[in-house]
């Protein structure tokens, strides 16, 4: 493509973009705002078929039917939510295989809050509550966003995160007002997953890289430390109704700014846990990995099938 | 419709509910671990139906017994030899041809089954099977589909899937045993004899594999599967050795808290 090619592109963009328009699969973008946006889709979607495994290790061990149900369907959501969105990156002219394959060899990455264990039945609420809120907050703005398929597909999915935060809520609330033990346990996973949810809004915007671009191009609307905020705004008095603390002794209304003030996020650890020395990065990556190679006979198989029989093959 | 309490019905409601029960279990682990992410909804779906049809029918044997057993009493504070469900859905299937051959052959016989469970004298068992009857077809469909892709797809395919159907057969016949059902709870209307079931499910089976170009199983070429007795009788409260290591991982977080809501 010529500069001058190139130059139209980004012209038809920003005037798109100062349209409040979106962006359409037929449209040209430049190379570079489409880059952007496959970078962020898939690390979306890779984030939620990752997010499959912390709180998937507890289907098998949920402590009534009831909760057994209600984790099987939403680790199922996170799975339907990781397809809608390689779907929606594959209308930028990236096939699922090819994410995944960079995903595997750790090209790309995923939310770093994955990285965390699940110690306890209670840190499904914790991660519910919580993480689901965190990515609520930063997901609402993105129904927004400025490319098309990708807001579409965030519509449905906030929904979902919507109906998975209440949940999670709801199982914290019923552990804090259990037996003495199960009100142990939720405020040991609240106290575990609180700063690691913090970081989930990514640095702090002096320091986030790509920030400022995405704003620019309508993919972001909003600032990491500006979402940070409005989630700790949001979360204090959640967390007042649980009768749980939250593990930060700065962590007061401040009626002059109209927000909570609250302690230093560890920005290293999120630095390191984003660089791949978390607690579970390599057992996450190689449970992925495992299963995928694990299932590579099987999806030889229906490819074999498929060009043996066609579309009406299996039906 | 009669509500008559049939003695033996719950004994019956509890078999098929922990059928139910632990083939979602079972299905439960894939979730994560499948081999395309269609196939992660896909089976969590099923598993969510089974463990929805699990809840009915214990929920309903509970009543029926009388002793103030909900299905979390049920399912949580029994031990194994309590367990009342067939063999075949408590084995570890870490393999998917396993996991879609044992599909198969719970789906088309649970799809029989609750068919004729929807008229059953015994409205719970009825209003359960009435739903779940259309769940099942479903995982009909899907098993059959995937058998059909394996069975046919490549040459390791074919033999993994062989070689999951081989391993699986000996455990079928089960399911059409009735030396553990009271007589009254079939002539009362409750349920079939589990041996009425034979012909249909056997034949919808060996149609299906013969589709999928597998080497049927020996007797079910004649409608017939080998007779029970020689194998450990779940429907009795015998079971494998991997029923101990199941429950405690699906008991576990309830039994550490003796009395608790969840």
């Amino acid at each position: 493509m010529g500069a001058e090619e190139a130059s139209e592109d980004a012209r038809e963009l920003e005037r798109l973009l100062a349209e409040d328009g979106r962006v359409e699969p037929t449209d040209r973008v430049p190379a570079a705002y489409r880059r952007a946006l496959v970078r962020q889709m898939a690390q979306h979607a890779h984030s939620e078929i990752i997010g499959m495994q912390p709180e998937g290790a507890w289907i098998e061990s949920a402590p009534s039917l009831r909760r057994k149900a209600i984790l099987m369907a939403k680790v199922q959501d996170e799975a339907g939510h990781g397809l809608y969105l390689y779907a929606a990156t594959e209308t930028l002219g990236v096939e699922r295989e090819e994410l995944l394959a960079k995903l595997h060899a750790g090209e790309q990455k995923y939310s770093s809050i994955f990285n965390y264990p699940t110690l306890t039945w209670a840190d499904v609420g914790a991660i519910g509550w919580l993480v689901d809120g965190a990515a609520i907050v930063n997901q609402v703005p993105l129904c927004r966003c400025s490319y098309g398929p990708y807001a579409r597909a965030m519509v449905r999915i906030c929904k979902e995160e919507s109906f998975h935060q209440r949940q999670g809520f709801e199982i914290l609330h019923t552990l804090a007002r259990g037996t003495p033990a199960q009100r142990a346990m939720a405020q040991d996973a609240v106290d575990r997953f609180w700063w690691p949810s913090l970081m989930m809004f990514g640095p702090p915007d002096a320091d986030s890289t790509h920030s400022a671009r995405s704003m620019a191009w309508g993919i972001k609307r909003f600032s990491n430390d500006e979402l940070r905020q409005r989630f700790i705004d949001m979360t204090v008095p959640q967390a007042e109704v649980l009768g749980l603390t939250l593990p930060d002794p700065e962590l007061r209304w401040n009626s002059e700014r109209g927000h909570y003030d609250h302690g230093p996020v560890d920005f290293a650890e999120l630095a390191r846990v984003v660089a791949g020395d978390g607690p579970c990065n390599a057992e996450r990556l190689a449970h992925k990995v495992r299963a995928h190679e694990e299932g590579a006979w099987v999806r030889e198989a229906a490819a074999a099938y498929a060009a043996r029989h066609g579309h009406q093959g299996a039906a | 419709m009669t509500t008559t309490l049939v003695p033996g019905s719950a004994r019956a409601l509890l078999a098929l509910g922990d059928d139910a029960l632990l083939a979602s279990q079972r299905l439960g682990w894939w979730i994560s671990r499948a081999p395309v992410l269609e196939e992660d909804v896909a089976l969590a779906n099923i598993g969510l139906d089974l463990l929805g049809q699990a809840r009915g029918l214990l929920a309903r044997a509970g009543e029926l017994e009388g002793r103030g057993r909900d299905e979390d009493a049920l399912a949580f504070w029994r031990d194994a030899p309590d367990f009342r469900h067939v063999c075949l859905v408590e084995r570890d299937q870490r393999d998917f041809g396993t996991t879609m051959v044992r599909l198969l052959l719970l789906a088309t016989w649970q799809r029989e089954l609750y068919a004729r469970l929807a008229a059953s004298s015994e409205p719970g068992l009825a209003a359960v099977a009435g739903k779940a009857v259309k769940e099942v077809a479903y995982h009909v469909d899907h098993a059959r589909a995937w058998v059909l892709r394996l069975g046919d797809g490549t040459e390791e395919s074919h033999l993994r899937v062989q070689r999951a159907l081989d391993a699986e057969w000996p455990w079928v016949s089960e399911l059409f045993d009735g030396s553990w059902l009271d007589p009254e709870v079939v002539a009362a209307g409750v349920l079939p004899w589990p041996d009425e079931l034979r012909p249909t499910v056997l034949g919808e089976v060996a149609a299906v594999l013969a589709r999928a170009t597998l080497r049927l199983p020996d007797g079910l070429a004649d409608g017939l599967a080998p007779e029970p007795g020689g194998r450990l009788r779940g429907r009795h409260g015998e079971h494998t050795d991997e029923l101990p290591g199941l429950l405690a991982r699906m008991q576990q977080v309830a039994r550490a808290h003796p009395g608790a809501t969840w």
